[in-house]
Protein backbone atom coordinates (compact mmCIF):
# COMPACT_ATOMS: atom_id res chain seq x y z
CA UNK A 1 0.00 0.00 0.00
CA UNK A 2 2.78 2.20 0.84
CA UNK A 3 4.63 1.25 -2.37
CA UNK A 4 1.77 2.39 -4.62
CA UNK A 5 1.74 5.90 -3.07
CA UNK A 6 6.02 6.03 -3.00
CA UNK A 7 5.83 4.99 -6.71
CA UNK A 8 3.11 7.78 -7.72
CA UNK A 9 4.61 10.52 -6.03
CA UNK A 10 8.78 9.65 -6.92
CA UNK A 11 8.21 11.81 -10.09
CA UNK A 12 7.28 15.46 -9.46
CA UNK A 13 3.87 16.64 -10.33
CA UNK A 14 6.37 19.12 -12.18
CA UNK A 15 7.66 17.37 -14.82
CA UNK A 16 4.11 15.92 -15.64
CA UNK A 17 2.89 19.39 -16.34
CA UNK A 18 6.26 20.13 -18.34
CA UNK A 19 5.78 16.44 -20.76
CA UNK A 20 2.10 17.32 -21.61
CA UNK A 21 2.65 20.81 -22.13
CA UNK A 22 5.47 19.88 -24.54
CA UNK A 23 3.06 17.55 -26.21
CA UNK A 24 0.27 20.03 -26.31
CA UNK A 25 2.84 22.52 -28.41
CA UNK A 26 3.97 19.87 -30.68
CA UNK A 27 0.00 19.49 -31.27
CA UNK A 28 -0.57 22.89 -31.50
CA UNK A 29 2.55 23.57 -34.05
CA UNK A 30 1.43 20.27 -36.16
CA UNK A 31 -2.30 22.26 -36.71
CA UNK A 32 -0.57 25.07 -37.86
CA UNK A 33 2.03 23.56 -40.12
CA UNK A 34 0.79 20.54 -42.00
CA UNK A 35 -1.72 20.82 -44.48
CA UNK A 36 -3.40 17.62 -45.09
CA UNK A 37 -6.14 17.49 -43.17
CA UNK A 38 -5.97 14.30 -41.48
CA UNK A 39 -2.92 14.98 -39.96
CA UNK A 40 -4.69 17.80 -38.39
CA UNK A 41 -7.18 15.47 -36.84
CA UNK A 42 -4.33 13.70 -35.65
CA UNK A 43 -2.83 16.49 -34.29
CA UNK A 44 -6.23 17.44 -32.64
CA UNK A 45 -5.93 13.87 -30.92
CA UNK A 46 -2.41 14.69 -29.49
CA UNK A 47 -3.59 17.28 -27.91
CA UNK A 48 -6.50 16.00 -26.35
CA UNK A 49 -4.27 13.15 -24.99
CA UNK A 50 -1.59 15.99 -23.72
CA UNK A 51 -4.25 17.47 -21.40
CA UNK A 52 -5.96 13.47 -20.34
CA UNK A 53 -2.61 12.82 -18.79
CA UNK A 54 -2.23 15.83 -17.25
CA UNK A 55 -6.06 15.33 -15.50
CA UNK A 56 -4.94 11.83 -14.32
CA UNK A 57 -1.59 12.86 -13.12
CA UNK A 58 -3.54 15.73 -10.78
CA UNK A 59 -6.10 13.17 -10.28
CA UNK A 60 -3.87 10.86 -8.91
CA UNK A 61 -1.64 13.31 -7.29
CA UNK A 62 -4.51 14.56 -4.93
CA UNK A 63 -6.05 10.81 -4.44
CA UNK A 64 -9.28 12.50 -6.70
CA UNK A 65 -11.79 10.35 -8.93
CA UNK A 66 -13.02 12.82 -10.27
CA UNK A 67 -9.96 13.68 -12.43
CA UNK A 68 -9.92 10.58 -14.07
CA UNK A 69 -13.87 10.28 -14.45
CA UNK A 70 -13.56 13.36 -16.47
CA UNK A 71 -10.55 11.46 -18.47
CA UNK A 72 -12.96 9.61 -19.62
CA UNK A 73 -15.90 11.94 -20.84
CA UNK A 74 -12.69 13.70 -22.92
CA UNK A 75 -12.27 10.28 -24.81
CA UNK A 76 -15.97 9.86 -25.02
CA UNK A 77 -16.28 13.30 -26.66
CA UNK A 78 -12.90 12.45 -28.59
CA UNK A 79 -13.93 9.30 -30.41
CA UNK A 80 -17.71 11.32 -31.35
CA UNK A 81 -15.33 14.15 -32.61
CA UNK A 82 -13.43 11.78 -34.58
CA UNK A 83 -16.09 10.23 -35.99
CA UNK A 84 -18.03 13.32 -37.56
CA UNK A 85 -14.31 14.88 -38.57
CA UNK A 86 -13.94 11.91 -40.66
CA UNK A 87 -17.03 11.70 -41.67
CA UNK A 88 -16.30 15.43 -42.87
CA UNK A 89 -12.74 14.67 -44.37
CA UNK A 90 -15.06 11.56 -46.98
CA UNK A 91 -17.53 14.76 -47.99
CA UNK A 92 -14.16 17.09 -48.44
CA UNK A 93 -12.50 14.20 -50.68
CA UNK A 94 -15.83 13.71 -52.73
CA UNK A 95 -16.60 17.43 -53.12
CA UNK A 96 -13.65 19.26 -53.86
CA UNK A 97 -11.38 15.87 -54.60
CA UNK A 98 -8.46 17.13 -51.73
CA UNK A 99 -7.32 16.71 -48.56
CA UNK A 100 -6.13 20.26 -48.38
CA UNK A 101 -7.36 22.50 -46.13
CA UNK A 102 -6.06 25.33 -48.28
CA UNK A 103 -9.23 24.00 -50.12
CA UNK A 104 -11.20 25.34 -47.89
CA UNK A 105 -11.57 28.74 -48.50
CA UNK A 106 -14.89 29.60 -49.82
CA UNK A 107 -15.89 31.15 -46.91
CA UNK A 108 -13.04 33.69 -46.46
CA UNK A 109 -14.91 37.10 -47.52
CA UNK B 1 10.54 3.47 -11.42
CA UNK B 2 10.98 7.36 -12.35
CA UNK B 3 13.28 5.82 -15.22
CA UNK B 4 10.08 4.23 -16.48
CA UNK B 5 8.39 7.72 -16.92
CA UNK B 6 11.77 9.21 -18.57
CA UNK B 7 11.59 6.35 -20.76
CA UNK B 8 8.28 6.64 -21.69
CA UNK B 9 8.06 10.31 -21.76
CA UNK B 10 10.69 10.18 -24.22
CA UNK B 11 9.24 7.83 -26.53
CA UNK B 12 5.91 9.84 -26.33
CA UNK B 13 7.77 13.08 -27.29
CA UNK B 14 9.90 11.56 -30.40
CA UNK B 15 6.85 9.64 -32.05
CA UNK B 16 4.71 12.87 -31.34
CA UNK B 17 7.15 14.83 -33.62
CA UNK B 18 7.28 11.73 -35.85
CA UNK B 19 3.51 12.41 -36.24
CA UNK B 20 4.47 16.18 -37.24
CA UNK B 21 7.03 15.57 -39.41
CA UNK B 22 6.76 12.55 -41.86
CA UNK B 23 5.86 12.63 -45.41
CA UNK B 24 3.60 9.80 -45.54
CA UNK B 25 0.21 9.59 -43.55
CA UNK B 26 0.39 5.90 -42.26
CA UNK B 27 3.79 6.72 -40.93
CA UNK B 28 2.09 9.55 -39.05
CA UNK B 29 -0.55 6.98 -37.84
CA UNK B 30 1.85 4.45 -36.61
CA UNK B 31 3.82 6.66 -34.67
CA UNK B 32 0.63 8.47 -33.37
CA UNK B 33 -0.21 4.66 -32.12
CA UNK B 34 3.16 4.16 -30.37
CA UNK B 35 2.57 7.73 -28.72
CA UNK B 36 -0.84 6.27 -27.09
CA UNK B 37 0.63 3.24 -26.05
CA UNK B 38 3.41 5.12 -24.04
CA UNK B 39 0.55 7.46 -22.81
CA UNK B 40 -0.90 4.39 -21.62
CA UNK B 41 2.08 3.37 -19.97
CA UNK B 42 2.50 6.89 -17.98
CA UNK B 43 -1.44 6.15 -16.89
CA UNK B 44 -0.49 2.45 -15.53
CA UNK B 45 2.37 4.50 -13.74
CA UNK B 46 0.09 6.59 -12.23
CA UNK B 47 -1.77 3.64 -10.85
CA UNK B 48 -4.83 4.57 -13.44
CA UNK B 49 -5.31 0.88 -14.58
CA UNK B 50 -8.85 1.12 -15.97
CA UNK B 51 -7.74 4.57 -18.30
CA UNK B 52 -5.21 2.65 -19.43
CA UNK B 53 -6.98 -0.21 -20.65
CA UNK B 54 -9.40 2.53 -22.05
CA UNK B 55 -6.59 4.35 -23.77
CA UNK B 56 -5.88 1.31 -25.39
CA UNK B 57 -8.95 -0.22 -26.35
CA UNK B 58 -10.78 3.31 -27.43
CA UNK B 59 -8.11 5.19 -28.69
CA UNK B 60 -5.23 2.66 -30.47
CA UNK B 61 -7.80 0.07 -31.04
CA UNK B 62 -10.68 2.16 -32.15
CA UNK B 63 -9.65 6.03 -33.45
CA UNK B 64 -6.89 5.09 -34.79
CA UNK B 65 -8.03 1.82 -36.99
CA UNK B 66 -11.03 4.83 -37.89
CA UNK B 67 -7.88 7.03 -39.23
CA UNK B 68 -5.92 4.02 -40.99
CA UNK B 69 -9.04 2.52 -42.85
CA UNK B 70 -10.16 6.01 -43.72
CA UNK B 71 -6.31 6.65 -45.36
CA UNK B 72 -7.03 3.39 -47.24
CA UNK B 73 -10.65 3.89 -48.44
CA UNK B 74 -9.46 7.05 -49.77
CA UNK B 75 -6.09 6.27 -51.05
CA UNK B 76 -4.37 9.32 -49.13
CA UNK B 77 -0.63 7.17 -48.45
CA UNK B 78 0.88 9.19 -51.25
CA UNK B 79 3.32 11.68 -49.67
CA UNK B 80 2.35 15.07 -51.81
CA UNK B 81 1.28 17.19 -50.06
CA UNK B 82 2.12 20.53 -50.59
CA UNK B 83 3.71 22.78 -48.36
CA UNK B 84 2.64 25.70 -46.47
CA UNK B 85 4.84 28.59 -47.09
CA UNK B 86 7.84 29.51 -45.47
CA UNK B 87 6.64 32.47 -43.57
CA UNK B 88 3.88 30.21 -42.48
CA UNK B 89 6.48 27.12 -40.77
CA UNK B 90 8.02 29.90 -39.11
CA UNK B 91 5.02 31.31 -37.37
CA UNK B 92 3.55 27.87 -36.93
CA UNK B 93 6.78 26.58 -34.69
CA UNK B 94 7.55 29.95 -33.23
CA UNK B 95 3.86 29.32 -32.05
CA UNK B 96 3.97 26.36 -30.21
CA UNK B 97 7.57 27.23 -29.06
CA UNK B 98 6.53 30.69 -27.52
CA UNK B 99 3.05 28.79 -26.13
CA UNK B 100 5.63 25.96 -24.25
CA UNK B 101 7.87 29.06 -22.62
CA UNK B 102 5.34 30.74 -21.76
CA UNK B 103 3.70 27.74 -19.82
CA UNK B 104 7.56 26.85 -18.87
CA UNK B 105 7.95 30.12 -17.45
CA UNK B 106 4.69 29.91 -15.38
CA UNK B 107 5.40 27.05 -13.01
CA UNK B 108 9.40 27.63 -13.07
CA UNK B 109 8.62 27.68 -9.10
CA UNK B 110 7.23 24.63 -8.72
CA UNK B 111 3.02 24.47 -8.77
CA UNK B 112 2.82 24.29 -4.81
CA UNK B 113 0.72 21.02 -4.91
CA UNK B 114 -0.70 20.21 -1.30
CA UNK B 115 -0.57 16.64 0.01
CA UNK B 116 -3.76 14.96 0.15
CA UNK B 117 -4.70 14.17 3.25
CA UNK B 118 -5.47 11.24 3.38
CA UNK B 119 -4.58 8.75 0.32
CA UNK B 120 -6.99 6.29 -1.25
CA UNK B 121 -4.76 3.40 -3.26
CA UNK B 122 -8.08 2.28 -5.03
CA UNK B 123 -7.97 5.64 -7.09
CA UNK B 124 -7.99 4.59 -10.71
CA UNK B 125 -8.96 1.01 -10.32
CA UNK B 126 -12.13 -0.07 -12.39
CA UNK B 127 -14.20 -0.06 -8.43
CA UNK B 128 -13.17 3.78 -7.96
CA UNK B 129 -13.93 5.12 -11.17
CA UNK B 130 -16.56 2.94 -11.80
CA UNK B 131 -18.40 4.33 -8.54
CA UNK B 132 -17.70 7.90 -8.90
CA UNK B 133 -19.07 7.27 -12.60
CA UNK B 134 -22.56 5.88 -11.71
CA UNK B 135 -23.37 7.96 -8.51
CA UNK B 136 -21.84 11.46 -9.10
CA UNK B 137 -21.27 11.15 -12.37
CA UNK B 138 -24.29 9.74 -13.62
CA UNK B 139 -26.50 12.59 -15.66
CA UNK B 140 -23.34 13.54 -17.95
CA UNK B 141 -22.63 10.10 -18.10
CA UNK B 142 -26.24 9.22 -19.53
CA UNK B 143 -26.10 12.44 -21.71
CA UNK B 144 -23.00 11.29 -23.20
CA UNK B 145 -25.03 8.56 -25.12
CA UNK B 146 -26.90 11.44 -26.34
CA UNK B 147 -24.06 12.57 -27.89
CA UNK B 148 -22.68 9.61 -29.16
CA UNK B 149 -26.43 9.48 -30.85
CA UNK B 150 -25.68 12.74 -32.47
CA UNK B 151 -22.81 11.40 -33.70
CA UNK B 152 -23.89 8.47 -35.52
CA UNK B 153 -26.44 10.51 -37.13
CA UNK B 154 -24.08 13.24 -38.29
CA UNK B 155 -21.80 11.04 -39.39
CA UNK B 156 -24.17 8.99 -41.20
CA UNK B 157 -25.58 12.30 -42.86
CA UNK B 158 -22.34 13.67 -43.85
CA UNK B 159 -21.13 10.34 -45.48
CA UNK B 160 -23.81 9.08 -47.47
CA UNK B 161 -23.84 10.17 -51.16
CA UNK B 162 -25.65 13.06 -51.88
CA UNK B 163 -29.25 12.00 -54.00
CA UNK B 164 -31.29 15.44 -53.61
CA UNK B 165 -29.14 17.56 -55.79
CA UNK B 166 -31.33 15.77 -58.88
CA UNK B 167 -34.14 17.74 -59.33
CA UNK B 168 -37.32 16.61 -57.48
CA UNK B 169 -39.44 15.57 -60.52
CA UNK B 170 -37.73 12.45 -60.97
CA UNK B 171 -37.25 11.49 -57.81
CA UNK B 172 -40.24 9.47 -56.61
CA UNK B 173 -44.04 8.73 -56.70
CA UNK B 174 -44.74 10.99 -53.85
CA UNK B 175 -44.12 14.32 -56.35
CA UNK B 176 -45.86 12.34 -59.43
CA UNK B 177 -49.02 13.47 -58.40
CA UNK B 178 -48.27 16.77 -56.85
CA UNK B 179 -46.83 17.57 -60.73
CA UNK B 180 -49.77 15.91 -62.42
CA UNK B 181 -52.23 18.13 -60.35
CA UNK B 182 -50.50 21.22 -61.14
CA UNK B 183 -50.22 20.28 -64.84
CA UNK B 184 -53.92 19.95 -64.54
CA UNK B 185 -54.56 23.33 -63.54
Amino acid sequence: MKDVITAIQAVPMEHYVVLSMILFSIGMAGVLFRRNTIIILMCLELMFNSVNLLLTAFSAHHSDPGGQVFVFFIMLVAAAEVTVGLAILVMMKRNVDSVDINQLSRLKG
Amino acid sequence: MQYLFYLFAAISIISALFVVGARSPVNSVIALIVCFLSIAGHYILLNAQFLAMVQIIVYTGAIMVLFLFVIMLLNLNKAIEPRKSLVTRVAAVSAGGLFLLTVLGAIKDGIGLAKPEHYDVGVGLVKSVGNSLFTTFLVPFELSSVLFLSAIIGAVMLGRKETNTKPMVKSGDEFAGLNQAEHVR
